[in-house]
């Protein structure tokens, strides 16, 4: 009899650690917060999750969580990518151009144009930090500027708009397979690529563990230079090929285009509980807090707020958002050590 | 023989008096290098075209960046602290709103300055008190507050202007000291950038600032009061950022809610360009000011032969980058010099034994 109670506390117990566990987790957190939002919404206006809205939804986010994913590993190295919206509007500009002037090239081609581009301006970033040891902030603040300008040099001023460029381009995003845009796909397939990078990989951790702290990294022979390098490389390449499809996306490439994108970026991080100081944070979270700017955007009409309200409410979003993370945080760290003391 | 005649000839190194030294020792200091690019600068805009060097036009172009000079100054302090602040151009937003609806309602100008100068410390010390509070990082705390600010700009505004101020509203951003050609806002930006240099070189608020840039730890363990440091320091940056947008608003006498959309980065760029280290601790106030006018005039110069913005946003960019590269080249010749002196100096002992 009193075995079996105690049994049924103790599974009691795992049970409630269990929970305790997930709850704890970052992206449960968000998924509540997701449908704390939702109930009200779809209650106003049920057809928020009709099938085409939230198409619609994963469409509008797909660009946002690739170029979130980029920033990520920036941040998880303990670094800043400020350079996001300048690299997006070269390559964008740049695809936007090949295909005004070569109708006859494929689209593979131009998203790799994209990529290649991206690339180069990624690996330029990060040889300024890993070689020229100069902050990752100030690097980007200054490259930020050079590709914006650049961008403009490349145009001469001038901007490409829908009707110059094929609508084999214009139409990729729009594309479906299996019931879902081309621009989805491309989207889960960037998050698959990555999400098994950063957890798998040899490099992968070893990103996480630069992030975390560098100096003990070093010891036991992580290459940080070589690691530095890297994010940026991944940052740019993702940048860049998000910069192609934006351009298709949009069905046009104006000089000024994806202007403030890296704030947007930034705050899909925060949302998904990335760790400014490095080290901690993961692909998921990143995502759902990309999904999550995604559906603010598209529920404020549904409240009756105009898009004006638009960046007040992300504003908030990401301050509470911050606050909860480093409340929770803080109380993991202070149990730790009181467990410790206990022992 | 040759190698002791070699050695006499090396003490030379070993002379601080020696003017060789103290020549070496003046140019690699980054204010000084800074000091002669501006110099260069001015000599090749002034071969260029005859506009540019005249008095006139010189103090007509300060209209142009005084304003975000201003701002630069508590940026530095913030910088010196190893903080961050990305919110400040929002915060001219939010002045800008709060002064132009005041003055809608009828307030005066007095009652106007109150309140610009109230909204920006208000909204620093917000700043301060998250960032500290909660043990927040800076970048993330005024990116969020970045939205927020300027968020509720333009909830309010939506696309309009507000366009009505009373009269002698706009002496602040438009007139000259009377009887000369010096603008209001340069002034008030040279007898600012005096009493923040007063305060960062020569008070013991400067020197805590420069102890908690180098090592935030030691500097609590010696009991300074780091945290109230902190937040006093983000409450100085919205009250000068409140200065910045009454300003602005005066000399262009129109509030939205795109008021000075990325200046927060284009004052960064200012203060590190001026030789203060991102990382903090490092820094002077002359090296930021030479900074504020080497930029501005830059631009003036370059606007003057028709060169595009984008040459202009190109150029400053690869600048920001070469004020940091080349510092710290500087510092690896210093070093060597170090280097060698120690190695004479053991070498002369060991010769005098």
């Amino acid at each position: 009899m009193r075995d079996a109670t105690t049994h049924r506390a103790t599974e009691e117990h795992a049970v409630k650690q269990f929970i305790k566990r997930m709850l704890a987790r970052r992206e449960a957190s968000l998924v509540i917060l997701l449908l704390v939002i939702l109930v009200p919404i779809t209650i106003r206006s049920p057809q928020f999750l009709s099938g085409t809205n939230i198409n619609r939804i994963a469409n509008d986010m797909s660009i946002l969580a690739i170029v979130a994913i980029g920033e990520f590993f920036v941040i998880l190295s303990n670094g800043i990518d400020l350079s996001v919206g300048s690299i997006i509007a070269f390559t964008g500009m740049a695809s936007g151009m090949l295909n005004e002037a070569y109708p006859q090239v494929p689209v593979f081609l131009i998203l790799l144009l994209g990529i290649g581009l991206g690339a180069i301006m990624g690996t330029v970033n990060g040889m300024l930090v890993a070689y020229g040891k100069i902050p990752p902030i100030i690097t980007t603040l200054g490259t930020m500027s050079v590709y914006r300008g650049l961008t403009f040099v490349l145009s001469g001023g001038t901007w490409v708009t829908a009707h110059e460029m094929t609508t084999n381009y214009i139409g990729f995003p729009r594309q479906t397979f299996l019931g879902i845009s081309a621009l989805i796909w491309m989207a889960l397939i960037v998050i698959g690529v990555t999400y098994y990078f950063s957890r798998f990989s040899r490099s992968g951790r070893e990103i996480y563990a630069i992030g975390g702290n560098a100096t003990a990294a070093k010891f036991v022979g992580v290459n940080e230079k070589r690691i530095r390098l890297m994010v940026f490389v991944i940052s740019g390449t993702l940048f860049g090929f998000a910069g192609s499809l934006w351009t298709a996306r949009y069905a046009s490439a104006v000089n000024e285009m994806a202007t403030g994108f890296e704030m947007q970026a930034v705050a899909a991080c925060v949302l998904g509980g990335v760790n400014f100081a490095g080290g901690a944070g993961a692909i998921p979270g990143v995502v759902l807090g990309a999904l999550f700017l995604g559906v603010l955007n598209n529920a404020l009409p549904v409240v009756y707020l105009s898009t004006f309200y638009q960046t007040l409410v992300q504003g908030m979003v990401v301050l509470l958002a911050l606050v909860i993370n480093t409340v929770v945080d803080d109380r993991k760290t202070r149990k730790l050590l009181e467990q410790r003391r206990g022992r | 023989m040759s190698d002791k005649q070699d050695l006499v000839a090396k003490t030379r190194l070993l002379d601080e008096s020696g003017w060789r030294n103290r020549l070496i020792e003046l140019f690699t200091k980054w204010e000084v290098l800074l000091g002669i690019i501006f110099i260069l600068m001015v000599i090749y805009f002034s071969n260029l075209t005859p506009y540019f060097l005249d008095s006139f036009n010189l103090m007509n172009a300060s209209f142009q960046f005084s304003e975000r000079a201003i701002m630069a100054l508590p940026m530095i302090f913030i910088i010196m602290c190893g903080d961050i602040d990305i919110s400040i151009a929002s915060i001219i937003a939010l002045c800008a709103y709060a002064v132009g609806t005041a003055s809608a309602a009828g307030v005066g100008t007095p009652g106007l300055l109150v309140i610009g100068l109230a909204v920006g410390a208000a909204a620093g010390l917000v700043n301060g008190l998250l960032i500290t509070g909660f043990n927040m990082p800076a970048i993330a705390v005024t990116l969020a507050t970045q939205s927020i600010y300027r968020g509720i700009a333009q909830a309010a505004l939506e696309e309009r202007a507000l366009t009505s101020y009373p009269q002698g509203f706009g002496f602040f951003g438009q007139e000259f000291i009377p009887g000369t050609y010096i603008p209001f806002m340069l002034v008030l930006y040279l007898a600012l950038a005096v009493i923040m240099g007063f305060v960062l070189h020569k008070t013991a608020y400067g020197r805590r600032l420069y102890a908690i840039g180098s090592s935030p730890e030691a500097a609590r363990f010696t009991g300074i009061k780091v945290k109230q440091i902190r937040v006093m320091n983000y409450t100085l940056m919205g009250l000068f950022a409140g200065i910045a947008g009454i300003l602005l608003t005066s000399r262009i006498l129109s509030a939205r809610s795109n008021i000075a959309l990325n200046w927060d980065l284009e004052v960064i760029t200012l203060v590190v360009l001026g030789g203060v280290s991102i990382n903090g601790g490092k820094g002077t106030i002359y090296g930021v000011v030479v900074a504020s006018f080497l930029v501005g005039y830059l631009k003036f110069g370059m606007g003057l032969l028709r060169f595009s913005g984008t040459i202009m946003t190109i150029v400053i960019g690869t600048l920001l980058i070469i004020a940091v590269l080349l510092p710290r080249l500087l510092d690896t010749y210093k070093n060597n010099r170090k280097l060698k002196k120690q190695q004479l100096e053991a070498a002369l002992n060991s010769a005098k034994a």
